[in-house]
């Protein structure tokens, strides 16, 4: 067993693979399948608890837009899912209602868009991509895995206890976390959110770690940082921004789990509640919010910068072109990730910080604009003269283009602390994250998944039906978190149960109809998905080696799942990734593989 | 009920699968894969892009179009009508960009979608393109920076106005009191250890200068054209104080005194009479009657914009501006903390 595992790294290293890939059929069910050290079995693991996830989380997102829309109400539907503690007559609970908004958005946020994107991608393309017969610790890797899987259960075990799963919005901001008095979802479901949570960036730092290591260590030879793909290096500075931030979160969730259960003061001070003042003074929430924020800004671009990485890849192949400005798309990304450290105030312009302080990340916050235009425009310029070749994939990534546009033109006005002011916590902060990180990465995602599913699976997704999810999936989307910007612009708070008992809210109605209907038709579009996904696993058509006319060395493996990735010596890199329609060349794709002609450029020179 | 949705399923499942029998005989026959994508592929999806652009930005106008007359009054607090004029400067500047940058994309999408007989232009990089789109940018934002900053230090920096009001809004689950300093315009100091039945917002009944002070429930008035300095405290969990009308917003924070203050330019009356707002309540009071609901009457609102818990839906307090002689006529009637201690 041990021996089937260990991957020699060296480049030589031909005729143990060869072994290893005969050792594989002697391997039983449980080192294959389960307790698996291959990079492309944990991958497929990581998508497929992420996809059952993903699911869980937009059926919630459904049933409180059915609430948002129609307040009052009786839906069997409601009934049906969450029984008659929670949807009693079909109509929702209040309090399970924030439960469902915290737990939608802890489950989309941390398990589908952190766990489920990088750990699927990061996976299955490092080895692959750097040319590296598996990840740097195969063990580690499993950890990982095994350890987002736990933090999985939990999560969704705490849906199912007495009190509620824990309600207090995705931030857990105390001391309505921190205190059960404050409501029920801060009993044991909290805890169990906590705990779950600190498993979740367990699996992140293993994962981190092990991706920063190999994209270092293990390049082939040839593989120089200036010819990786823009997907490792997407992947590479999403691992380190990971790294450092992450722990910060832990150090957050300690010193709650201490307020709550130790009777410490680190956030609570003051306070009377459940008919008696408490004892805790000192401590307060707004450090809590600066622990949380600067874990929270990193992580939005920990989600967003794999779905770069992977569209740029997929724009270029599929524009036939090279990526536009190769060096300015690594340099944008390395700017964002340093900037994404220093904003995280932007979310506390209103907290009580010094406005002064809120003036700075005012300031570092629109700077973030800067690269992430030039990301944009690099993109449109990469389609301007292509020879666009429209798979699901491609047709995913343009859209990322363009949600990321949508949304992120609306950043612009909430990192202005004056702006903010009035739309801080309204619905037109829900429509610009949706867009900006939700959707785009989402979009990301899903195109990453129709571009290398013949990696994950050998086989080909149906290309009619991907065609269909993503229009509707497209049109859908834009349906209800467009409509959203003006639910803000009328002073619409986030996170009410309903808005009826404003008469000021009422004239709103329709929107709220019209965002819970695209929700609804949205998520039955996931249907054709979901089919398309599982039926192709087992159905369907086998893949070629290079489906795509891709120049990227995953698709130099043979279409077989072998221990080592390649059967002979390790593939040797001459060229960067981006030589599509080169002058010159009788192919329009130049895999990395193919050694410099005399007198021929490296790196898009000509 | 479930029994028929579960038979839907299924129905649906195995219709589905049969039609991906057909389709995959079908292939076969036709010689068609998976990964080749022709070129009528890509003309249909170019063109799809294009409709698409036309119709997301159509939709986009026709939404300005059909909401825009939903969102708030304009402002009506001094700083408010900056904030506004900023606002719209902001949004007509990011619509453009979004207008724009998403017709060329779709545009592209569409022109260049995948032919047969062409082969894509081979472009690397170009040093100026990019300077341009880096330097452009940092310019505009340059300039959003500078405007947004002047005005966020005129809102937050501290009252210099000796004539200000103070009114300290208290929050808990799940509603908002209202005190006001008094005669002596100092807001007695506060023990939260002395809340009780009567002392709801935990005054320290051994500091003097709160006997004078006056606390409200459910609306509070204030005089207009004259500066308010709003205190913000929290009796247990983080609220946050949302007056929209007035573009103000502050957190509640337990354990911290928060703070922020705006001049209010017109009174509730001017407001009921102002023409966008009579359009608005016109539009709100049709929908309420074709629900059987009464008619409402314009008002300015404070409402809790943070989570706080199961009924943070419902926490309001109405706000009444009034000419200053009606506020001091109304606070005169109001009871000081002092008798209501003697009870």
């Amino acid at each position: 067993m041990a021996n089937a595992h260990s991957i020699d790294l060296s480049e030589h290293a031909g005729h143990h693979a060869h072994d290893h890939a005969h050792e594989e059929e002697h391997q039983s069910f449980v080192a294959k399948y389960i307790f698996s050290m291959d990079h492309k079995m944990i991958s497929r693991q990581f998508l497929l608890t992420a996809v059952v996830m993903a699911v869980i989380a937009m059926t919630m997102s459904i049933i409180f837009r059915m609430q948002l829309a129609w307040p009052g109400e009786k839906f069997a539907f409601i009934n049906a899912m969450l029984g008659d503690t929670w949807g009693k007559d079909g109509i929702l609970d209040p309090n399970m209602y924030l439960a469902l908004v915290t737990i939608h958005g802890t489950i989309m946020v941390f398990f589908v868009l952190t766990g489920g994107l990088s750990g699927t991608f990061a996976n299955l393309l490092i080895p692959y991509q750097v040319g590296a017969r598996d990840m740097a610790s195969g063990f580690l890797n499993m950890l990982s895995y095994w350890f987002f899987f736990l933090s999985s259960v939990i999560m969704l075990a705490s849906l199912f206890i007495t009190d509620g799963p824990a309600s207090g919005g995705w931030t857990i901001y105390p001391p309505l976390s921190a205190l059960p008095e404050a409501m029920p979802g801060s009993k044991l479901g909290m805890t169990m959110w906590l705990i779950s949570m600190t498993l979740f960036i367990v699996s992140s730092l293993l994962g981190g770690i092990n991706y920063i290591v190999t994209i270092i260590n293990l390049r082939t030879k040839g593989m120089k940082m200036t010819r990786m793909p823009l997907t490792m290096w997407a992947i590479l500075i999403t691992a380190i921004l990971g790294v450092l931030s992450f722990p910060v979160l832990v150090s957050a969730v300690v010193l709650l789990i201490c307020d709550r259960s130790l009777g410490t003061s680190f956030y609570l001070s003051d306070i009377y509640i459940g008919g008696r003042p408490l004892d805790n003074v000192g401590g307060s929430p707004v450090l809590f919010e600066h622990l949380f924020w600067f874990l929270g800004h990193p992580e939005v671009y920990i989600v967003i910068l794999p779905a770069l990485g992977i569209t740029s890849e997929i724009i270029a192949t599929n524009s036939r072109k090279p990526i536009f400005g190769y060096r300015a798309m690594i340099g944008s990304m390395l700017a964002i990730g340093f900037l994404s450290f220093i904003v995280w105030g932007h979310h506390m312009f209103l907290t009580g910080m010094n406005p002064f302080l809120g003036s700075v990340f005012v300031f570092t916050t629109l700077l973030i604009a800067i690269p992430s235009a030039v990301k944009a425009f690099n993109y449109i310029t990469t389609l301007w003269k292509g020879n666009i070749q429209y798979t699901p994939a491609m047709l995913f990534s343009i859209g990322l283009v363009s949600s990321f546009v949508t949304g992120g033109v609306t950043g612009i006005i909430l990192a202005d602390s004056t702006l903010d002011i009035n739309v801080h916590d309204t619905y037109f902060v829900v429509a610009h994250f949706h867009i900006v990180m939700g959707l785009s990465a989402i979009f990301g995602m899903f195109a990453g998944v129709y571009h290398w599913f013949p990696k994950l699976f050998l086989r080909m997704m149906n290309k009619k039906l991907g065609y269909l999810h993503f229009w509707t999936t497209f049109v859908c989307a834009y349906g209800v978190f467009f409509p959203m910007h003006f639910l803000g612009l009328a002073g619409v708070p986030r996170r009410y149960y309903t808005n009826s008992n404003f008469p000021m809210f009422d004239n709103l109605v329709d929107i709220n109809e019209i965002v819970t209907v695209f929700a609804i038709l949205a998520a039955l579009a996931q249907v054709i998905f979901m089919f398309n996904f599982f039926y192709s696993i087992f159905r369907g058509e086998k893949s070629p080696q290079n489906p795509w006319n891709s120049n990227t060395l995953e698709w130099t493996t043979p279409m077989a799942n072998i221990h080592g990735n390649w059967p002979g010596p390790l593939p040797v890199v001459h060229r960067w990734a981006y030589d599509y329609s080169k002058p010159g060349a009788s192919a329009d794709f130049i895999p990395q593989t193919v050694p410099l002609a005399e007198g021929e450029h490296d790196n898009g020179e000509h | 009920m479930k029994l028929l949705i579960l038979i839907g399923l299924v129905l649906l499942i195995i219709a589905v699968h049969q039609l991906m029998r057909v389709v995959e005989l079908s292939r076969q026959f036709k010689n068609t894969k998976e990964w080749n994508v022709s070129e009528s592929d890509n003309t249909f999806n170019g063109k799809l892009m294009l409709v698409f652009g036309i119709l997301f930005l159509g939709f986009f106008f026709w939404q300005i179009n059909r909401w825009s007359d939903n969102s708030l009054p304009g402002a009506a607090s001094v700083h408010g009508l900056k904030v506004d004029q900023l606002w719209d400067y902001n949004m007509y500047l990011v619509s453009i960009i979004f207008v724009l940058v998403n017709g060329v994309l779709f545009y592209f999408a569409y022109k260049y979608s995948g032919k047969n007989d062409t082969k894509a232009t081979f472009l690397a990089h170009d040093n100026r393109l990019e300077m341009a789109w880096t330097v452009a940018p940092a310019i505009v934002l340059a300039g959003i920076i500078i405007f947004g900053l002047k005005y966020w230090n005129e809102i937050t920096e501290r009252s210099t106005d000796s004539n200000k009001i103070t009114v300290e809004l208290y929050a808990k689950q799940f509603d908002w009191t209202a005190r006001y300093a008094g005669n002596d315009k100092i807001l007695g100091s506060t023990d939260y250890r002395q809340i009780n039945g009567q002392n709801i917002v935990g005054i320290d009944t051994l500091d003097a200068t709160s006997f004078d002070d006056i606390i409200v429930r459910n609306e509070f008035h204030i005089p207009v054209n004259k500066e308010i300095e709003f205190k913000m405290r929290s009796r247990d969990v983080i609220h946050s104080a949302f007056m929209p009308h007035f573009r103000a917003q502050m957190n509640c924070v337990p354990g911290m005194v928060t703070e922020f203050r705006f001049t209010p330019n017109k009174t509730t009356a001017e407001m009921r009479k102002d023409p966008y707002v009579i359009q608005l309540m016109k539009g709100i009071n049709d929908i309420r009657a074709k629900n059987n609901k009464e008619p409402v009457e314009f008002d300015y609102i404070l409402l809790c914009n943070k989570i706080c818990g199961a009924s943070h839906y419902n926490m309001q307090m109405t706000i009444i501006v009034e000419s200053e002689k009606d506020y001091n006529a109304w606070i005169a009637k109001q009871k000081v903390v002092k008798t209501l201690a003697s009870k």
